[in-house]
C-alpha cells in the first residue's frame, strides 16, 4: 500500500498502540497535522499551551501506565522547546518518544527558517537519536524508536523526520510490534546464590529499593521479598509506592530530605540490599560514609549504573522483577524481629513532622489532600519544598502514584504530567503539588486542562518566596536572601479563572479541606487552590551536600531581624 | 610524549565496532566529554564490514573507570563490539608525517635511514618524512627529528586489532 510519509508516520504510530500523542503543531509538521486530521477517529491529540507542557504531559502519561509516551513539535523552537521534557523523562528512565519535524532534505544546513539540529542538540539526553530523510525508512525507524525506548532501562528516543519525508510517498506493511521482553538477568545463576547467602548470613538487611520496581512492575515481588527477608525498607524519591508507606516496616524515604529512621537504618545495617535504585548524590550524600559498616548488594538492570557511585560487594544485573523472582525462590525464611523492634522504636523517636498553628502548614495540607483522597490519587509535584513535603507525607501504597522529576530537578513539571496523568487516568483524582515559583513557570497549561475539560487540581504551596534556594540561603550564604523573596502581583484566582479553571485561596485547614471537596466535585473544569503557608517553613530533616546521611539537621532556626 | 611510558597501567586501548552512520563519532566523544573521561586520542576508519567502523580510544583511567566507560559505551545504540586492546593481545601501530626544514638534508635522511621512514615529500626549503610504528619509536623519531627544526607535524593517533 502506497502511503504518503505522514501517514504512513501514523500507521506506524497506530501498529504500536498509540492513542494518545501531546504535541503542537508547526510549519514543518504541517503534513503530520494533516494526517492527524485524518486520522482522528484513531488518535487523540492534545494540544497544550506550550510544547514543554507537551513534553511533561508525554512523560506523565507515560509514568502513569508504563506505556510509552509519544510527543509532537515542529522544526526549531518547536523542537528546542522539548529540550527540558526529554532531559526531565530521560534522567528518570521513562519511555518516551519524541517526534520532530525538520526543514526539506534539501533545505537542511542552510540555517533555513526554524532550522535546528536537533537530533545534535538532544544527543547527550537522549538514550537515542534518528534523523529521518526518506519515506521509506519512517515505518521502521519508528518501531526500532518504540523498542528502544521500551527496552533494558527506558528512555527517550527523538525521532526527527524532514519536511519532504513527511509528504512523499512510500510502500507501507502493517507489522505486528516485537515483543519487548526486558525480564531478563544477565548474571549467572551463581551471583543470585551469592545475595540468598549474604541475606542469610546478615543481622541487619536494609532494603533501598528505587524506580527500578515500578519500571519494572515488581512491587509485589518487593512485598514478597522484604517478608523473607525481613527486612526494613526505604525508598528513595523515584521509588516511592514501590513499597507501601503504610507498612511498618516501611522506614521513610532515604537521602537528603529522608527520615532519620532511615538514616540510623543506613548507619547500623550490616547489609544494604538496592534494588533498581541508583545510590544518587540526593540519596548517598557522600559516599565515602554512606552505610560504611554493610555489605552492599547492587541489583540492577544497567550495568553501567553498578559501580558507578557506589562500588558494591556483590552485584546482579537484571530486571528487578526477574531477579526478586528467583531470589524469592531460593531465599529461606528469614527472622530479624530485634532489628526491627528497633526500627519501630527509631519511628517513634524521630516522627517526620511539621508542627501545626493557626494558618495552615504544607503537612496539613498535604494530609488534607492524602485524606480527601483515600491515598488513592495520583500525585504529581513540581520541585522545591513543596516536593519533598509531598514526599515526606502522603502515603504512597501504590506504585505509578507519585510521579515528579527526580533526576532533573525540574520546575514546571507538574501540571504538564498531570494533565497527561489525567488523560491517561481518567477515572482516577489527579492533583499536581506546586510552589508558587513553579507555578509561574508553567501555569499557561491550565488553559490545557481548562480547554480538554480535564478536572487536574493544582494546589499551590504559596509562601511567596523560591522556598528551598531559601532554605539553602539560610544555612549556607548567611541569610543573603538574593532573589528569592516573589513579592509577585499575581491576583492567583483571577490568572486562574481567567485561564477557565476554577480557583480558591485557603489559610486554614478547615478552608483547605473546603475547596478541595470542591475541587473533586468539578467533573470538567480544573481548580486552582492557592494554599497560603508560612515563608520560613523548613524541608527536615535534611542532610547539607556531601555530608554523611547519618546526622541529619532536623531543627532549623528562624531568628530573623526582617 | 602523550602515551609513551608502556607501563602506565592507566593507559586503556579500546577498540570500538560502530554502525557507521552520521553522527556516531559525535555520539562516542561525546560520551566521553558529557561524563569527563579524557581521550588521548582516536582514530576511525571503515572496515572489513561496509556499514562499520571501527574506532580506536587510547584514554587513561583508573580500572573502576574503565569499567564505567566500557559499560557507557556499551549503552549505545550504535556501538556493535567493545574490545579492550594491550600489548599482549593486539597489534597496535601509529602513523606520523613530520616536516622539518631542509637545511640539513644529509642529518634527516640519515636518521630517516636508521628509523626506516620514508620520504614523501621535498622541496628546497622542507623535507615531510612518514613513519609507522609504536607510539614510543614515533616519539622517539619526533625528539630527534625536531632537532632540525620542526616545521609542522600530525600523528595519526593509535590504532590496533586483536591478533589472532
Amino acid at each position: 500500500m502506497k502511503l504518503t510519509g505522514s501517514d504512513i508516520l501514523i500507521e506506524a504510530l497506530l501498529e504500536q498502540g498509540v492513542d494518545t500523542i501531546f504535541g503542537y503543531p508547526g510549519g514543518s509538521i504541517l503534513n503530520i497535522y494533516d494526517s492527524l486530521y485524518k486520522y482522528s477517529d484513531k488518535i487523540r491529540h492534545i494540544l497544550t499551551a506550550h510544547e514543554q507542557g507537551a513534553s511533561h504531559a508525554a512523560d506523565g502519561y507515560a509514568r502513569s501506565t508504563g506505556k510509552v509516551g509519544v510527543v509532537f513539535a515542529t522544526s526549531g523552537p518547536g523542537a528546542t522547546n522539548l529540550v527540558t521534557g526529554i532531559a526531565t523523562a530521560q534522567m528518570d528512565s521513562v519511555p518516551m518518544v519524541a517526534i520532530t519535524c525538520n526543514v526539506a532534505t534539501n533545505m537542511l544546513g542552510k540555517d533555513t527558517f526554524q532550522e535546528v539540529d536537533i537530533v545534535g542538540v538532544t544527543m547527550p539526553i537522549t538514550k537515542h537519536g534518528f534523523l529521518i530523510k526518506k519515506p521509506e525508512d519512517i515505518a521502521p525507524t519508528i518501531r526500532r524508536a518504540f523498542k528502544i525506548a521500551k527496552s533494558d532501562c527506558p528512555g527517550v528516543v527523538l525521532v526527527d523526520i524532514t519536511k519532504d519525508a513527511t509528504a512523499n510517498m512510500a510502500e507501507y506493511e502493517k507489522q505486528i510490534p516485537e515483543k519487548v521482553d526486558n525480564k531478563y538477568i544477565k548474571s549467572e545463576a551463581a551471583c543470585i546464590e551469592t545475595a540468598c547467602r549474604m541475606i542469610s548470613e546478615s543481622e541487619r538487611p536494609l532494603i533501598y529499593a528505587g524506580g527500578g520496581i515500578i519500571t519494572s512492575n515488581a512491587s509485589d515481588e518487593l512485598k514478597t521479598f522484604q517478608k523473607l527477608a525481613d527486612a526494613p525498607v526505604t525508598l528513595s524519591l523515584m521509588g516511592l509506592g514501590a513499597f507501601p508507606a503504610d507498612d511498618p516496616a516501611y522506614t521513610g524515604m532515604i537521602g537528603m530530605h529522608g527520615s532519620k529512621t532511615t538514616a540510623r537504618c543506613v548507619r547500623d545495617c550490616d547489609l544494604l540490599i538496592a534494588i533498581g535504585a541508583r545510590f544518587s548524590d540526593r540519596v548517598i550524600c557522600n559516599p565515602k560514609s554512606f552505610a560504611r559498616n554493610a555489605k552492599i548488594i547492587h541489583i540492577d538492570i544497567d550495568a553501567a549504573e553498578i559501580g558507578k557511585n557506589i562500588m558494591p560487594h556483590h552485584s546482579i544485573q537484571g530486571d528487578a522483577g526477574a531477579v526478586l523472582t528467583e531470589i524469592n525462590k531460593m531465599l529461606k525464611q528469614q527472622k530479624h524481629s530485634e532489628w526491627l523492634e528497633q526500627v519501630s522504636k527509631w519511628k517513634s523517636e524521630y516522627p517526620v513532622g511539621n508542627p501545626s498553628g493557626g494558618t495552615i502548614t504544607p503537612q496539613e495540607a498535604i494530609e488534607t489532600i492524602y485524606e480527601k483522597t483515600d491515598g488513592d490519587a495520583i500525585i504529581c509535584t513540581d520541585v522545591g519544598q513543596h516536593q519533598m513535603w509531598t514526599a515526606q507525607f502522603y502515603k504512597f501504597n501504590k506504585p505509578r502514584h507519585f510521579l515528579s522529576s527526580g533526576g532533573l530537578g525540574t520546575m514546571g513539571y507538574g501540571l504538564g504530567a498531570a494533565i497527561g496523568a489525567k488523560v491517561a487516568n481518567p477515572d482516577k483524582t489527579v492533583v499536581n503539588i506546586a510552589g508558587d515559583g513553579c507555578f509561574h513557570m508553567n501555569m499557561n497549561e491550565l488553559s490545557t486542562a481548562a480547554k480538554q475539560e480535564l478536572p487536574v487540581i493544582e494546589v499551590v504551596m504559596n509562601n511567596n518566596v523560591l522556598g528551598m534556594v531559601r532554605q539553602w540561603q539560610r544555612l549556607f550564604y548567611g541569610k543573603r536572601f538574593s532573589h528569592t523573596t516573589l513579592d509577585k502581583k499575581t491576583d492567583y484566582e483571577k490568572v486562574a479563572e481567567g485561564l477557565g479553571a476554577q480557583a480558591f485561596t485557603v489559610r486554614t485547614k478547615e478552608e483547605m479541606e473546603r475547596a478541595f471537596d470542591a475541587a473533586l466535585a468539578a467533573k470538567d473544569k480544573p481548580t486552582l487552590i492557592n494554599c497560603i503557608i508560612d515563608k520560613d517553613m523548613n524541608v527536615l530533616p535534611m542532610v547539607p551536600g556531601g555530608q554523611s546521611i547519618e546526622e541529619p539537621i532536623m531543627e532549623i532556626k528562624i531568628d530573623d531581624a526582617e | 610524549m602523550i602515551y609513551g611510558n608502556e607501563e602506565d597501567k592507566d593507559m586503556h586501548i579500546i577498540s570500538i565496532l560502530v554502525e557507521n552512520h552520521p553522527g556516531v563519532l559525535s555520539r562516542i566523544s561525546g560520551l566521553f566529554s558529557r561524563r569527563a573521561y579524557n581521550i588521548d586520542s582516536l582514530s576511525v576508519g571503515t572496515c572489513e564490514t561496509p556499514d562499520c567502523s571501527r574506532i580506536t580510544i587510547v584514554t587513561h583511567a583508573d580500572e573502576a573507570t574503565f569499567q564505567q566507560i566500557q559499560s557507557q559505551l556499551r549503552k549505545l545504540v550504535e556501538v556493535i563490539e567493545i574490545t579492550g586492546l594491550c600489548k599482549g593481545n593486539a597489534v597496535t601501530r601509529e602513523h606520523v608525517l613530520v616536516k622539518v626544514r631542509a637545511d640539513n638534508l644529509a642529518g634527516v635522511m640519515q636518521l630517516c635511514e636508521i628509523y626506516r621512514a620514508n620520504i614523501v615529500d621535498i622541496s628546497r626549503e622542507t623535507i615531510t618524512a612518514e613513519l609507522t610504528g609504536s607510539p614510543q619509536k614515533i616519539s622517539a623519531f619526533i625528539d630527534l627529528m625536531s632537532d632540525h627544526e620542526l616545521v609542522e607535524l600530525v600523528r595519526t593517533g593509535l590504532t590496533g586489532l586483536l591478533r589472532g
